[in-house]
């Protein structure tokens, strides 16, 4: 059960990186946007997510709730010494929520809306930024229970070059993912063009801050390109995610739709991975040379199993009316009817 | 104290976010009904009217919830570390019911004209459903800490931990229940009182009209139920924690035919209540069904296990009195279903509905006040004190000032959206009112 578990976490964590992460991205790209296009743009990133966007935080939300129920040791100390970017995410998730909500939902369309959008955009790269660096922060071995002033516990932990390339590196992926999504939601070839472009720019972005998180790693001594590149699986996974990346593009010229959106979503699977295995079961890394373990630091074992088959019902519910819902909205395009709704 | 006003805070807003997102699908759904069943046009306007206050509601509150979720742990550490595994049981299950209530609003929100219409109808259904479950499970947790069951404390290790039965722990049903109730009658009177506003100003009085009678009947069944889940609710509270109860009343003192203590100023130096009307034997009667059993007072607890009684006795006496005003309010209401259908066209009648608008949410607040200010020292009823279960880090008031802004600024955009909408229902939704009613 302790491997249900640990499996729906990382599911939770890829889902939100991929579905949450493209949300956010759209955000990031209405930032970089001209402002002549901004409305356009927009127009198309409403209608594609509108209808699922509320499910998206769900992903975050059951990867917290796993954290703290099965594996509270790990929890508390995240949320103890990453307490300051965790708060920051927390108030982009919260204006980055609110502000979509509010555009949509506002009956008077008039200035406010310049300012929903402001708020959204930001939120939308801050928010990934944090998270990225959160992520960073756990396994950048500078989390340190020993430290005994405010700056070495609660400052450093998480402001490093490496932490800080990690969120870069995260938010240019989410706006990478979006551009792919979107692509499959224009109607014109303008708009074709235009998001593919786009695509190409975070393409590169997310290259060069992936180049700065490995250069980081190596001026911060984390042992990054040993991880990543010191087993046969690490150097598999880094390859197929290239190789499909290549192929990503290819397809892109041949103008697919679809295709190229799983191909994006392996390319994340691959990170991730990448990412992930060198470290399981240790998913936090502390200064002094120690480590939080799922394994050895999960809860007790009534609770794993509890917490395991309330997470193999819940998927019973939720994954048929999750795709039951994506798909309704798939079938047609529903883009007039969306608008007024 | 920056982390207890912090997590107050937090709390106290989701709590309203929360309870609206939870009941108004309700309304909602009784609203299509109407229009399913009679096809008249007006009740379909307010069922969309409704949906969108559902949507801004549940977003508030989704966004709120997921930061609740962080803050646990932000703010109290050593308390999710021991108990994380114990009362998180509830949690897991409410991310599942609150994942469905997202799915089944974005199918009802975005479903009109896609789908069967009773399959329409039936995903709004759900969405009120699941919210009432996953606001079930949040208080069950709750319950936990006023009530832990579930483990056994051994030389400061938490060990036999069983989820299930501290998930239905013995005060899981009795606060569950009269939070429901609570929030029905809550967001009953809330929503009831801003129709009745623009019914007394005779905007679009059918749309209005229609939309009060639904929201209040449910406000009024609610108001009127309540005493019976709160009696259930006090005994529990008498028995498990006998120093909440005592803060409550303001007990002091343990003697036979306990008085019940009306008003008053407690004074938790001297002990006792200034200009307080007390009713003896009453508070032994409501808690032990007769006049003569004592029931424990703060005498009988050790000093540093007093909660803050000012607070509590205050609190609880705001919640009953309000609950009292609603009970009236809701007699009112249900003669003028009877008796007296004029009155529904009343200035005064209309007024004290308008008045009634945030008395529920008062209410519901103060009854919030009183289930956490009357564990206080403790965190865990009994097991841990909340002093002992804060984060290390320094600096928290600096955290509590940035979330007080967040939360101020964020209902008054959702109040500012709100009357919006309600500005915008003449435009809107009101085409054709002269073929609709006639009289």
């Amino acid at each position: 059960m302790l491997y249900v578990v640990i499996i729906f976490l990382w599911v939770s964590l890829l889902l939100y990186l991929v579905m949450g992460g493209a949300d956010f991205g759209a955000g990031i790209i209405e930032l970089f946007t001209s402002t002549q296009n901004k409305s356009r743009t927009r127009r198309i990133m409403y209608n594609a997510i509108g209808p699922i966007w509320e499910a998206n935080h769900m992903w975050l939300i059951i990867a917290i709730v796993i954290l703290f129920v099965g594996f509270p040791t790990i929890y508390a100390t995240m949320s103890t010494y990453l307490h300051i970017p965790l708060t920051v995410m927390l108030l982009g998730i919260i204006a980055r929520g609110t502000a979509l909500t509010f555009r949509n939902y506002d009956a008077v369309h008039d200035n406010m809306q310049k300012l929903y959008n402001k708020i959204f955009v930001y939120s939308s790269f801050i928010t990934p930024l944090f998270l990225g660096i959160i992520a960073g922060s756990a396994v950048s071995g500078r989390i340190d229970l020993q430290a005994n002033n405010f700056a070495d516990a609660y400052l450093y932990s998480w402001f490093n070059w490496f932490s800080v390339a990690i969120g870069f590196f995260t938010a240019s992926l989410c706006g990478f993912l979006a551009a792919i999504y979107l692509i499959g939601e224009t109607h014109d070839d303008t708009e074709r063009r235009s998001f593919i472009r786009k695509a190409r720019i975070m393409n590169v972005a997310a290259v060069l801050s992936g180049a700065v998180v490995f250069i980081a790693s190596t001026k911060e001594n984390i042992p990054l390109v040993q991880w990543v590149f010191g087993n046969f699986i690490g150097i598999a996974a880094v390859s197929l995610a290239t190789i499909s990346l290549i192929l990503l593009w290819y397809l892109i010229s041949r103008g697919k739709r679809y295709i190229i959106r799983v191909l994006a979503g392996f390319q994340m699977t691959m990170i991730l991975f990448t990412t992930t295995y060198r470290h399981y079961p240790r998913i936090v890394i502390l200064k002094n040379g120690g480590y939080l373990s799922l394994i050895d630091h999960r809860g007790a074992d009534k609770t794993i199993y509890a917490l395991g088959m309330a997470l193999l019902v819940g998927s019973v519910f939720i994954l048929p009316a999750l795709f039951y819902l994506i798909w309704s909205f798939r079938k047609k395009d529903g883009t007039a009817d969306a608008l007024q709704h | 104290m920056a982390a207890r006003s912090q997590m107050a805070l937090s709390l106290g807003f989701h709590i309203i976010f929360s309870c609206i997102g939870m009941v108004m699908p309700f309304f909602m759904a009784v609203s299509h009904f109407l229009w399913l069943r009679k096809g008249e046009q007006v009740y379909q306007n307010i069922t969309r009217a409704w949906s969108k206050g559902v949507a801004i509601f549940f977003a508030t509150g989704a966004v709120s919830g997921t930061v609740l979720s962080f803050e646990l742990g932000l703010l109290w550490p050593t308390f999710m570390k021991h108990a994380g595994p114990i009362f998180g049981m509830p949690f897991s299950l409410e991310g599942t019911a609150f994942f469905i209530e997202a799915i089944a609003l974005g199918f009802y929100l975005y479903g009109w004209k896609r789908f069967n219409r009773w399959f329409h109808w039936v995903t709004g259904l759900v969405v009120g459903i699941s919210g009432l479950t996953s606001g079930i499970l949040v208080v069950a947790a709750n319950s936990w800490m006023n009530s832990p069951t579930g483990f056994e404390l051994v030389n400061g290790s938490y060990i036999n931990i069983d989820p299930i039965k501290a998930m239905f722990n013995p005060a899981w049903f009795s606060q569950a229940l009269h939070m429901c109730i609570a929030a029905f009658a809550a967001t009953g009177f809330a929503v009831a009182g801003v129709h009745a506003l623009m019914v007394w100003r005779r905007r679009n009085v059918d749309f209005h009209m229609r939309s009060f009678k639904i929201a209040a009947i449910f406000g009024v069944i609610a108001a009127l139920l309540q005493p019976i889940s709160g009696d259930i609710s006090a005994k529990m509270v008498a028995k498990r924690q006998p120093a909440k109860l005592a803060a409550m009343e303001a007990h002091f003192k343990t003697e036979p035919y306990s008085p019940l203590i009306l008003g008053g100023i407690p004074d938790e130096k001297n002990r006792k209540v200034n200009y307080a009307i007390e009713l003896p034997g009453m508070l032994s009667f409501l808690v032990y069904d007769n006049f003569k059993t004592p029931v424990k007072g703060l005498d009988q607890i050790p000093q540093q296990d007093h909660p803050p009684v000012t607070v509590t006795h205050f609190a609880f006496q705001i919640m009953v009195g309000l609950g009292m005003a609603m009970m009236a309010l809701g007699v009112i209401y249900l003669l003028a279903i009877w008796k007296k259908r004029n009155w529904f066209n009343k200035g005064w009648f209309l007024k004290l509905f308008i008045a009634a608008t945030p008395i529920g949410f008062i209410a519901v607040e103060a009854g919030w006040t009183v289930t956490e200010v009357g564990r206080q020292p403790w965190i865990i009823q009994g097991v841990m004190r909340t002093a002992d279960a804060v984060t290390p880090m320094p600096g928290i008031h600096y955290s509590f000032y940035l979330f007080t802004v967040v939360y101020f600024t964020l209902s008054i955009v959702v109040i500012f959206l709100l009357y919006r909408q309600i500005k915008m229902v003449p435009v809107i939704y009101d085409v054709k009112p002269k073929k609709l009613h006639t009289n």
